[in-house]
């Protein structure tokens, strides 16, 4: 019973570093229709931002924060530069302009810090957490507690401010909304500048699990794929279901079911990826959408 | 196109005598290159003929090279199949393998499909590694180095050279005979206006599960002849990287002509080359930015933009190449949307 428990919990924990790179992919999906390629290569790079910030001496939570930060003003940054003079092309175009900066991004971080894999160190105490007697490993319990908090005010922002009105408005009527005063282009920047922030929290998050390299997010991006996908790809709280409920599956098919064990999670991902898309596209909590002919 | 116009005949006639001469006056490491130049040409033409003529963006060809490299690896491993057998049995596989994933693709619309076959892209080595006792797992399998058959007169290497490009040639024509006429015609009327093709009665499922098997026998046939020239197979041979790399060649070279498969191969083996010698990452970063800076700029990529030039110089019309210039109509997906 408690390694059932135990194994909830650290499903609960991945569960919800997939969630908030879901999150990051569904924002940026909501309001501009497109899937970033990038958004895992992303949070890659600004993990290490946030490494190399605690090597010249920062503390980890100093160096989270400015590292968040950073992100922020990066993903403004990219979508300016970058995504806006692709925003009306095709969907391959900029499919492909996505996987250009996956690409240069992956060699980016090999070309400053090396392909070696390299120690992250874990922002929470190293000693078990007794919780009802059965002990927890407090890096678990500290990544759903920073998840939850990340998501909280995520979706604070979006309900409560008046940017984060102008934010959904923009994505949802973009035409209205210029005539409103809002500034839609660069809501969309901003969006990319929260989805960036969000993924990097979920790299550092990550991190002290799977170690830094610059592949280290390649597989975490599939497992957030299957995750916005199982949500619905267009619902920020199916994203974090989506999440949630991956992580708690595929760590409990990883221990208890022998043949897939831990090499074929990412396949078992992936079969849910396809199995989702045939049978029910929307997922769980999208909406089918009927168009007329 | 009834018939192949003169300068068609002799632009092939030139590069037919090109790649028969070439291995005789570069330096010989230089044919091993050569010989990877003719796999990737072999996948870029699957993929131009998939996502460039069809629409379907595939980002997991590397799965489909990945099964025909070991299904070539594993039979001359375990059972002594000589190559020649070994290859087409990669091509039937593989196509098989495409046509499954073909009707699975007809429920993906545009991005869905990309997203899904990029997971598999990623997948695929630890599928690999998984089942070792048929592919030898994390450590791969030796094969057998290539021998030239008693009787010709060429070292081993040389052989497989000539037989690699035959096979390319002979993949090319076929794949010319395929989409010329109602062929090719249907597969750009799904890209460009699906609504539209199948009022006027083209049939979607067959054109496109069609497109996707045949460009899934083409990667196979790639595969084989990826893993023959170091005899070697392992699941990092076939990485997410892989399936990236043929996208960035059929996008560089051209997405728009067969023409485009030749020179994206002939970049994606060089340019890697040449950048190493910055630095070991170097690669990437120029892949990306190129990628960024052709999609930009050249949406054509490098042929379909000398082809405009060309064109222009001659003051005849450009040919339309990627997509018509009036956008297609929202396709009928089933994709989720709350826009409303």
């Amino acid at each position: 019973m408690h390694d059932l428990a135990q194994q909830i919990v650290s499903g609960l924990a991945q569960g919800s570093i997939f969630a908030s790179l879901a999150l990051a992919l569904v924002l940026i999906y909501r309001a501009m229709g497109i899937v970033n390629f990038a958004q895992g290569e992303l949070a890659m790079f600004t993990t290490y931002i946030a490494w190399q910030l605690t090597q010249m001496g920062l503390p980890i939570w100093l160096a989270f924060g400015v590292t968040v930060v950073v992100a922020f003003a990066g993903g403004v940054a990219l979508e300016r530069i970058v995504i806006r003079p692709v925003e009306r092309a095709n969907q391959l175009t900029v499919v492909i302009v996505s996987l250009g900066l996956f690409i240069s991004i992956n060699g980016l971080a090999g070309w400053f810090w090396g392909y070696i894999v390299k120690a992250f160190p874990t922002p929470f105490p190293t000693t078990p957490l007794q919780i009802f007697g059965v002990a927890f490993s407090a890096q678990d319990v500290g990544v759903i507690v920073v998840s939850v908090i990340t998501l909280g005010l995520i979706s604070l922002f979006f309900q409560k401010t008046k940017l984060g009105l102008a934010m959904r408005a923009a994505a949802l009527y973009p035409e209205q909304s210029r005539v409103l005063g809002i500034r839609v282009g660069w809501m969309l920047a901003l969006g990319w500048g929260l989805a960036s922030a969000v993924g990097a929290i979920s790299g550092i998050m990550i991190a002290p699990v799977v170690f830094l390299d610059p592949n280290m997010m390649q597989s975490v991006l599939v497992y957030a794929f299957a995750a916005a996908v199982l949500g619905g790809i267009e619902s920020p709280i199916g994203a974090v279901v989506g999440g949630l409920v991956l992580g708690v599956a595929i760590n409990l098919i990883g221990t208890y079911v022998e043949w897939i064990g831990n090499d074929l999670r990412l396949a078992a991902a992936l079969a849910i990826i396809v199995i989702v898309l045939v049978v029910r596209p929307a997922g769980l909590f999208g909406r089918v959408a009927v168009q007329r002919v | 196109m009834p018939r192949p116009s003169a300068g068609l005949l002799v632009r092939v006639g030139i590069a037919v005598a090109v790649i028969a001469v070439l291995p005789w006056v570069v330096p010989s490491f230089l044919v091993f290159d050569l010989i990877y130049v003719a796999s990737y040409a072999i996948a870029i033409l699957g993929l131009i003929i998939l996502t460039g003529m069809n629409g379907q963006i595939s980002l997991g060809h590397g799965a489909f090279m990945a099964l025909g490299g070991y299904v070539v690896a594993v039979l001359a491993h375990s059972a002594g199949v000589p190559y020649w057998v070994g290859v087409p049995l990669a091509a039937i596989a593989s196509g098989v393998a495409g046509l499954f994933i073909g009707l699975v693709a007809l429920r993906l619309a545009g991005v869905y499909l990309a997203l899904a076959t990029f997971s598999l892209a990623v997948a695929t080595p630890s599928f690999l590694k998984h089942y070792k006792s048929i592919t030898g797992g994390f450590d791969g399998m030796s094969l057998q180095p290539v021998q030239a058959p008693a009787g010709i007169p060429l070292e081993g290497q040389h052989w497989l050279y000539y037989v690699a490009w035959a096979v390319t040639g002979v993949v090319f024509l076929l794949s010319a005979l395929l989409v010329r006429g109602q062929f090719g015609r249907a597969l750009r009327a799904l890209r460009d206006n699906p609504i539209a093709a199948v009022s006027f009665g083209v049939n979607p499922y067959f054109y496109k599960t069609a497109a996707f098997g045949w460009s899934a026998v083409l990667a196979g046939i790639a595969g084989g002849f990826y893993a023959i020239p170091t005899a070697f197979v392992s699941p990092d041979t076939f990485t997410s990287a892989l399936s990236i790399t043929l996208l960035i060649g059929a996008v560089l070279g051209g997405i728009s002509t067969f023409w485009g498969a030749l020179v994206g191969g002939i970049v994606v083996e060089f340019l890697p080359l040449v950048a190493q010698q910055v630095n070991a990452a170097a690669p990437s970063v120029v892949y990306g930015v190129a990628l960024i800076l052709v999609m930009m700029f050249l949406p054509d990529g490098i042929v379909g933009s000398l082809l405009r030039l060309i064109h222009r110089f001659r003051r005849a019309p450009p040919q339309p190449a990627l997509e018509s210039s009036t956008p297609p109509p929202a396709p009928v997906a089933v994709a989720p949307q709350s826009r409303e």
